[in-house]
């Protein structure tokens, strides 16, 4: 509890969240934007290439609708490499604190045209409002350059896509777009917010949620490694023993 | 045909995991060593994450270092208890193996140093069999052999804790086999190998063992100690990856008895010295690829906790 409430104190954005919040809890009735999605699981099984959901909904008037999709969050460490000795090895690091393992931002017009920079840092529409914060401290400059290569990097893995859709209106209220998720999409519970735009600032908002996740026996196996380690490595040994035994039966006396 | 591996998190061909066990098994049936140092920079080569190639090694190890023991062990070239006291050393050397591995993980530093090892592991038995081979094929145009003795008595002889080991027909100090399976055991923690291509050379120079029982009880410590690799790996790093070690086992399998049959009939003093290439071809490929720069001078791993 005392966890959670220093965690609530050091986040900067709680104005953010409780704004947030409050939108999200809205008006009971007649919201100003409701949306949902085709399907909230991505089942990630063998041979998957990647997949996708519709996201749709209504408005209750003119104006464009911002989606925000952001995977379950991580630290993540991002490592400059240098040479030393003639030899390239990862020489800086700097650790970040709940870096989203997934971040795409669709919308109905270029969201820079959409909303004031203002809003879009509020809301955090966009990698560059991220507010990436390191968890211990590095200097202001350190932070920004590593901060830029992670959203860097993190594009090039497509990862943080710009550009994964777009929101189509279907005459003045009603919307859809096609979310598409690429082969190496993280597993977690995601969050899809949707924000309805009016005159550069958001009016409205709804979110749902998405989950991604392994399934069949690859899911199985992934699942046993993490959970129950130990029992994991013992199955490894003795799958191991018994397939090296069974192989090696035919030649026997030879 | 692709399948997903897991634990490594990406899609390779099967028949491409296949025929890298098989080839490697051959290159085991062939020349009586591992080739496990071989297995991890090739699977590194072919985009699986260092951690998952050392590891998955090791486990695939478990299974090939047992079906090659199995022969061996029906002609009695088994020195068990030999085999026992170097798996002391063995145990204790790839827990610190893995443990070392761990903490270099932690500070960024592992792919690095599995890259480093391999490029001084492989680099350094390249050149010696290279020059092995060239005074091998040298001789074979002069007859005549020179006869060693069967060992010769120093100062390790005077150690303490001395051993009888009746089936190799020695009397030497249980330290010695205990420190050759703790120095190869951190390597085999590091990089997933046997270490039967260091083990080899030091039970028959060092030990002073006879020929015939030194591949028997080398492949019997090795299966223990690729399991206690195994498993610690799969404990403190989740990165066994148990469907790419058994693609890999049964072809190593299928391959190293293929390579058992073959093997006699080829000249291997030729085959020694195109291995002996092959080694350097990939310590060369691992060193280039340690002193270009990169295309990105940045990378992205997950921190811990």
């Amino acid at each position: 509890m005392s966890a959670a409430l220093s965690r609530w104190r050091a986040c900067p954005y709680c104005a953010a969240a409780l704004l947030w919040l409050a939108l999200a809890a809205g008006p009971a009735h007649g919201a100003a934007v409701l949306a949902d999605l085709s399907s909230h699981i991505i089942a990630i099984g063998g041979g998957f290439t990647g997949d996708s959901v519709v996201l749709f909904g209504s408005t209750d008037g003119p104006g464009d609708i911002i989606a925000v999709v952001r995977g379950p969050e991580r630290g993540v460490t991002v490592w400059r490499k240098g040479k030393v000795a003639g030899i390239w090895v990862n020489a800086q690091s700097v650790t970040f604190d709940s870096v989203p393992s997934y971040y795409a931002v669709v919308a109905s017009r270029p969201v820079e045209q959409l909303v004031q920079p203002e809003a879009a840092a509020l809301y955090k529409i966009g990698p560059a409002n991220l507010k990436l914060t390191p968890v211990s401290p590095v200097p202001p400059d350190r932070a920004r350059l590593f901060a830029e290569a992670l959203i860097e990097q993190q594009q090039r893995a497509g990862l943080f896509a710009a550009d994964i859709g777009k929101v189509n209106f279907l005459g003045e209220r009603l919307f859809r777009a096609t979310l598409s998720f690429p082969a190496n999409v993280p597993t977690g519970t995601y969050l899809v917010q949707v924000f309805l735009v009016r005159d550069g600032d958001v009016v409205s908002g709804q979110t749902t949620p998405l989950v991604v996740s392994k399934v069949g026996v690859d899911a199985a196996i992934f699942d046993l490694a993490i959970r129950e380690p130990a029992a994991y490595g013992a199955i490894a040994i003795v799958t191991a023993v018994v397939a090296g035994w069974l192989a090696s039966l035919p030649f026997r006396g030879v | 045909m692709d399948v997903y591996l897991p634990i490594a998190e990406l899609s390779l061909s099967v028949f491409v995991l296949f025929g890298l066990g098989a080839g490697i098994g051959i290159i085991t049936g062939v020349f009586g060593l591992g080739g496990g140092f071989l297995m991890t920079p090739l699977l590194i080569f072919m985009g699986v994450p260092a951690g998952v190639a050392v590891a998955s090694s090791a486990n695939q190890l478990v299974g090939a270092s047992l079906s090659g023991v199995m022969g061996y062990w029906r002609r009695g070239s088994v020195d068990f208890k030999m085999g026992l006291i170097m798996l002391l050393g063995g145990l204790a050397g790839s827990a610190l193996g893995v443990w070392l591995f761990t903490l270099l993980k932690r500070i960024g530093q592992i792919e690095l140093a599995i890259s480093v090892l391999y490029v001084l592991v492989l680099g350094t038995l390249g050149a010696l069999m290279i020059i092995e081979s060239t005074r091998a094929l040298l001789r074979h145009r002069r007859p005549g052999v020179v006869r060693r003795k069967l060992h010769q008595h120093n100062w390790m002889h005077g150690l303490p804790l001395k051993t009888r080991f009746r089936r190799s027909k020695l009397y030497i100090s249980a330290l010695l086999p205990t420190t050759l399976g703790l120095v190869v055991g951190v390597l085999s923690g590091i990089l997933g190998i046997g270490g039967g291509f260091m083990l080899v050379p030091a039970m028959i120079y060092i030990l002073g063992m006879p020929t015939a029982m030194v591949p028997g009880t080398s492949l019997f410590q090795i299966i223990f100690v690729a399991a206690n690799v195994t498993f610690l790996q799969a404990y403190s790093n989740q990165t066994v990856d148990a469907v790419l070690a058994l693609l890999l086992l049964i072809g190593g399998v299928l391959g190293a008895q293929i390579g058992t049959r073959f093997g006699p009939r080829l000249r291997g003093d030729q085959l020694r010295f195109l291995l002996a290439l092959l080694l350097l071809a990939v310590a060369a490929k691992l060193s280039f690829d340690l002193t270009v720069r990169p295309a990105s001078l940045y990378a992205v791993t997950i921190a811990l906790g």
